[in-house]
């Protein structure tokens, strides 16, 4: 018997595997500003305090340094936490306990003690929010050993993901993507798990790979939809998570395809994009038709202006385009 | 003052200051790697303070944290292997002086960051809470710390969660070479414990017995539920602040010399012989065993095997 679909929003998504997993879990204390009884500031706990009280639901000031070092301490002494730092671009208040604490602990200590501490937060660029509610500095925590860094595009990932991020043993960057809350998807009507460092094929292709995490999946396969016209097939694969990064799913595509671009929301420098390009040239050299290609958001602050915001991140018709030319070299 | 109590807390003190002495020798001889802060001069808080707790509570430490290492009950040899980066101890060489846990002992790690434990402890303490577990977390920093946002935002969590920890301030009166008064017009630390309305004491950070009853009061309180104390106990390292750093180009020798006059050992070594109805033989029975501890810890230490090369991936996650 074919499984029950039912539709479900990226943020209530997000709501449910938190409700499930609080319910298994009765460790899991929940620690950020606004979490409580308000429910969240983008609606991420709604419902939950009710449920679950504000021992388990624990509003804080707007002091992510402490809530942030208070949620690995709890977590390395027995406790699991989940600290909630809103917007991504916050969470630099708390980076030295996050990279210098979170990060280190474990390896530090030979193995004894473990700090199971989800930190999470919405990134991206997102009514024109301004250059201190916009980053996407994901490759920051990726670059740091002893963090996973999970970065979901769609509520059906968001869900399995969440639900496998809390069981994991190690800290877990969980980053959400503001423009996505409202995003809706069928999901499976049970419990349902999805590992991190698997990625997901959003769409087969023959062409060429499109690389992308969190909005730029749909980027991607927006302008996958437009290149179909004009007769170039473009495979779309979502890694879900950057750390740990499936590596053999997309060198198989590349090696399938022969081409890869890469669309980010991040800046090119030092990036996630870069990360996927080495892979490239390390594992699929060979195989290669074309240089591989970076389409990134450009190295500048995020502009407050419509009109200027417009030119930074990647959109359909500049992956289009610079696809297209890839294509006729 | 209860003998058998003094005695031992005599003997831990020495246990520490004999241990740090060591390292400062083996350090200078080239033999351990890494940078170590010696904990000279301050024993009495860390004595103090960790009598009181059980093997179960918490305890997390700073840069200057051997002492407080000992002084929660992570064995001699352990902490002088970890030093050595060798595998027998508790982290197995991975973390050296600045980054050892053992949560066995209930020793959540010294720390390289100023402050970084003050937010730690108080999350350990939330844990505490939430799992009804009784116990309680003590966080030690220095002077230095106190001006931080860690400081503010870690006290200020333990207020107003009514957490089960107790910080304990080790003013030393200089963080690296910058006099406290140079950092900050406050310079009574337990006086900000009225921003997050705590109770706030302030303690010879010399004598061993003061610190201790002041400690055993916090902790209790604690455990019973009725929240934080800062305790800021005033005292001195007789070091520089790291090996290499003679301490003397911004502290007089007047004032190093005055510190060390205040010696929380000889002044309890004294006051036992003096005062306290115990004899000399009894007082060189524990500083024989001190210093046989000592040997056996060295010995451990230099005959432990370095860890294995290829172990070098192990446990980066869990």
């Amino acid at each position: 018997m074919p499984e029950q679909l039912r539709e479900i929003s990226y943020v209530d998504a997000g709501v449910e595997a938190l409700r499930e997993e609080m319910q298994r879990d009765s460790t899991i204390v929940y620690i950020g500003q606004g979490i409580g009884p308000r429910g969240g500031n983008f609606r991420q706990t709604r419902g939950l305090c009710p449920e679950f009280g504000e021992e388990r639901l624990r509003d804080t000031g707007i002091c992510e340094l402490g809530a942030t070092g208070v949620a690995i301490g709890a977590a390395m002494a027995g406790s699991r936490a989940i600290v909630d730092e809103v917007f991504l671009d916050f969470s630099l208040e708390a980076m030295t306990q996050i990279i210098q604490q979170a990060a280190n602990i474990c390896y530090s200590s030979n193995g004894k003690i473990r700090a199971p501490v989800l930190v999470r937060s919405a990134m991206g660029s997102v009514r024109n929010a301004g250059p201190h509610h916009s980053h996407c500095f994901y490759g920051w925590f990726a670059s740091t050993p002893g963090l996973k860094v999970v970065t979901p595009a769609t509520p059906y990932d968001v869900k399995g993901l969440l639900k496998s991020s809390l069981r994991e043993e190690c800290p877990v960057i969980f980053i959400e993507h503001k423009a996505l809350y409202n995003s809706k998807e069928m999901i499976p009507e049970g419990e349902y798990l999805i590992p991190l460092g698997e990625a997901r094929i959003h769409r087969e292709g023959r062409d060429i790979t499109l690389v992308g995490i969190s909005k730029m999946v749909h980027i991607a396969l927006e302008a996958a939809a437009a290149l179909e016209k004009e007769g170039i097939s473009a495979e779309v694969i979502d890694p879900r998570t950057i750390v740990p990064l499936d590596r053999a799913r997309i060198a198989a595509s590349i090696k399938k395809t022969g081409r890869i671009a890469v669309i980010d929301e991040a800046p090119a420098m030092c990036g996630f994009a870069g990360e996927v390009v080495a892979l490239a040239c390390e594992e699929c050299f060979d195989a290669l038709d074309s240089p591989p290609l970076r389409i990134c958001s450009l190295p500048i602050p995020s502009p407050f202006s419509p009109v200027l915001e417009s030119q930074v991140i990647p959109t359909a018709e500049r992956v289009v385009k610079e696809v297209r030319k890839l294509m006729e070299n | 003052m209860d003998k058998k109590l003094a005695l031992t807390l005599y003997q831990k003190m020495l246990q520490l200051r004999e241990f740090e002495l060591k390292v400062q020798e083996l350090y200078r001889r080239g033999l351990l790697p890494g940078f170590v802060h010696l904990y000279v001069g301050e024993e009495a808080v860390a004595v103090g303070v960790c009598a009181n707790l059980q093997p179960t509570d918490l305890v997390y430490s700073t840069h200057r944290g051997h002492g407080h290492a000992l002084a929660k009950g992570v064995p001699g040899r352990e902490v002088m292997a970890e030093l050595w980066g060798k595998s027998t101890s508790s982290s197995g060489g991975r973390g050296g002086s600045m980054h050892m846990y053992a949560p066995e002992y209930g020793f959540m790690g010294t720390n390289g960051i100023v402050g970084a434990g003050i937010p730690l402890a108080t999350g350990a303490a939330l844990s505490a809470q939430l799992r009804k577990s009784g116990q309680v977390v003590v966080a030690f920093f220095g002077d230095g710390a106190v001006n931080s946002g860690s400081f503010h935002e870690g006290l200020n969590f333990g207020a107003v969660w009514n957490l089960p920890v107790v910080y304990v301030c080790e003013n030393n009166l200089y963080a690296t070479e910058m006099a406290f008064r140079r950092a900050t017009k406050n310079t009574s630390v337990q006086s900000r414990a009225a921003a997050y309305k705590l109770p706030g004491v302030e303690v010879d950070g010399s004598d061993v017995v003061a610190i201790h009853a002041a400690a055993r009061a916090a902790i209790e309180q604690a455990r019973s539920g009725g929240g934080p104390t800062l305790i800021e106990a005033k005292t001195y390292r007789f070091v520089g602040h790291h090996e290499g750093d003679p301490g003397t180009s911004y502290r007089t020798r007047e004032e190093v010399e005055e510190w060390k006059g205040r010696c929380p050992i000889k002044s309890l070594r004294n006051k036992l012989l003096q005062d306290g109805g115990v004899s000399l033989e009894s007082v060189e029975q524990v500083e024989r065993e001190v210093h046989e501890w000592l040997d056996e810890a060295v010995q451990f230490a230099r005959e432990s095997p370095e860890p294995e090369a290829s172990t070098v991936y192990d446990h980066i996650y869990s």
